[in-house]
């Protein structure tokens, strides 16, 4: 289907409002990315959510954007939360997919010499892969506890300190989580993987600080040019899945999709007995996830002090790419309380937010961008801008641009290690096809999608990383 | 042939094929368990299942769901459909399969999804993308 684009102004694109619009589409991209946003179905499904009920001002979507099922991947809308919807498909199945980063006291010579042992030990103590197995046993009554309180369980069995709960979003735990909600073969799913790095795109990223663009706020953020860091991408895993299936075929008996553009966005009213339910569900699946990552760094600080007995990990922040929240937003010159659904897409709240810890009051909240594997990864700041055209959110990561599968004819996973090894970064992965699928050139360029964000200035460069080492689930 | 994958930029977009809708089903499957292990699986279990949907589209759905769910809890990995009922508003079907810890494994598939989903008929294809 041909989607009728113009450019509004530099890296603004506009989908005007026709047939069963209600507002129209934006995009946020150069010249360069938008052919290739051009070339899938992106502005096909931005178009399709702007028909969703109660949707407010645009649908919008990140430099970053590529074609997904229902919303596109960097896809972001908010809605009234009186007349709008929430719907599974504009949020994803993998539901509080995010991203966090730690800082280390630990210098990138020192991490060089054990970098293969260093590598081996996380492989080890880091569950990954297809159905990679958890190492802790969960019976029903804890997932209970990790779905409700989030990562307040983790402080209370010692997987986090408090500092960690303060740089976390939602403070690490999401307060409308109702456990009840939670369909049985999710939680049948979800018992045995809580604490696992999974596979796909998920990883983990020992990097090296290569550039600082705003030394304030770096300082603010804890960091400094040659820091280590230690970088975690994951979800929630099947548990998440299973929540997003099931409520789509509950909405489906339930209401039916007659009138939507795709059956894949089928939605509720958010208010409705329906709406409530996934959305107490999904926020017990966003403190899955939460937990998820917070356990997986309690195995990397305890194998980075296997190494360096003094070594400290400080989390700098954690965030989430695929959730729906609700949060204040200007609607027609007022403050609105709004349910912004982000998928593939991250928060860049500015700063004064009071959602936001003391910490990061001054500067904005740090956002965390992972670039394709072994190629840098940025860590932005959130502004007041994004706050006022993008419903505070940025880009993601650098976005697909090729299909797995020619990827797959293109590259060999060997043939990636070498590349890459070429480059000094070292790579463990569950599988040589994972890594081919994953191999660079099938993203876009992230410095492309970061100096749109910047230039926009709805997520303003702070660092660039460089990866040292990668274990890819 | 059985199925074969389409060019799609993120997920797995792929169609199957037969003669029969049953066998259209049931290729969809193996397209989808092909992403997940390319070794040959043997058939030392085997499992019922049945799932309800309220059209054809969504017995697709849940038929595919229910295996990554047995995937997922069982670590059951499919080798064959051995018998397949699709009647309106219900699907039955026994399979047969080994432990996953016994195969080589690839991608992990999160979801099925309805996005682009067809079923046509005469002769029978389906078209379905996974969510990777």
């Amino acid at each position: 289907m041909e989607v009728k684009v113009k450019k509004v102004s530099e890296n603004i694109w506009e989908i005007p409002r026709e047939d069963g619009m209600l507002v129209p589409g934006r995009i946020f991209a150069s010249d360069k990315l938008m052919k290739y946003i051009e070339k899938d179905k992106t502005l096909e499904q931005v178009k399709n959510v702007a028909h969703l009920k109660g949707i407010l001002k645009y649908s919008l979507a990140m430099p970053d954007a590529h074609q997904g099922y229902g919303a596109c991947v960097g896809g972001v809308a908010a809605f009234d939360l009186d007349k709008g919807i929430i719907s599974p498909g504009a949020i994803g199945y993998d539901i509080n997919c995010g991203v966090r980063v730690l800082q280390s006291n630990i210098k990138v010579d020192d991490f060089l010499k054990k970098r293969t042992d260093i590598l081996n030990a996380l492989y080890k103590n880091i569950p990954s892969g297809v159905g990679g197995k958890a190492k802790i046993k969960l019976n029903r009554e804890i997932l209970k506890e990790v779905c409700e309180t989030g990562v307040d369980w983790c402080i209370k069995n010692n997987y986090a300190t408090k500092e960690d709960r303060e740089r976390t979003e939602e403070y690490g735990s999401m307060k409308g989580a109702d456990f009840k909600e939670v369909t049985e073969r999710a939680i049948i799913r979800g018992m045995p993987q809580l604490g696992s790095l999974g596979a796909g795109n998920h990883f983990l990223e020992v990097q090296k600080v290569d550039e600082i663009f705003d030394e304030k706020i770096a300082k603010v953020f804890g960091i400094k040019k040659d820091d280590v860091l230690i970088m975690v991408h994951c979800g929630s895993r099947g548990f998440g899945h299973q929540i997003a299936s099931d409520y789509i075929k509950i909405m489906e008996e339930k209401i039916g999709f007659e009138d939507l553009p795709d059956r894949e966005l089928i939605c509720a009213p958010f208010k409705s007995e329906l709406g409530q339910k996934y959305y107490k569900a999904m926020c017990c699946a966003i403190n899955y996830a939460f937990c998820n990552r917070q356990m997986i760094t309690y195995w990397i600080r305890e194998t980075f002090r296997e190494f360096f007995p003094d070594s400290e990990l400080k989390l700098i922040y954690d965030v989430a790419h695929n959730a729906c929240k609700i949060e204040e937003h200007i609607i027609d010159g007022k403050k609105e309380k709004v349910g912004v659904m982000r998928k593939g897409a991250t928060r860049a709240f500015g700063p004064g937010r009071k959602d936001l810890p003391e910490i990061y009051q001054e500067t904005g909240q740090p956002i965390l961008i992972p670039g394709s594997m072994g190629t840098a990864s940025y860590i932005l700041v959130g502004t007041k801008k994004a706050e006022e055209i993008s419903f505070a959110t940025t880009a993601h990561g650098a976005g697909r641009v090729m299909s797995r599968h020619a990827a797959l004819r293109q590259f060999r996973g060997e043939q990636i290690k070498k590349e890459l090894s070429e480059k000094n970064i070292e790579v463990k992965a569950g599988s040589w096809k994972g890594l081919a699928e994953e191999g660079p050139g099938v993203y876009k360029d992230i410095d492309e999608v970061i100096e749109v964000s910047h230039n926009l200035g709805i997520g303003n460069k702070v660092a660039r990383v460089i990866p040292l080492g990668v274990i890819k689930g | 042939m059985k199925y074969k994958y389409l060019e799609h930029t993120a997920d797995i977009k792929f169609r199957s094929f037969g003669r029969t809708l049953n066998e259209a089903f049931s290729n969809a499957a193996y397209a989808m368990i092909n992403i997940i292990s390319e070794d040959k699986i043997k058939e030392k279990m085997t499992r019922k299942i049945k799932v309800r949907g309220i059209d054809r589209k969504s017995l697709l759905y849940s038929f595919l769901e229910e295996i990554l769910f047995l995937l997922n809890t069982k670590n059951f990995l499919l080798s064959k459909v051995k018998e397949i009922k699709i009647k309106d508003k219900e699907l039955t079907a026994t399979l047969s399969g080994d432990n996953l810890r016994n195969y080589r494994l690839g991608l992990d598939v999160k979801a099925v999804t309805y996005n682009d989903m067809f079923i046509k008929e005469k002769p029978y294809v389906i078209q379905v993308v996974l969510d990777i």
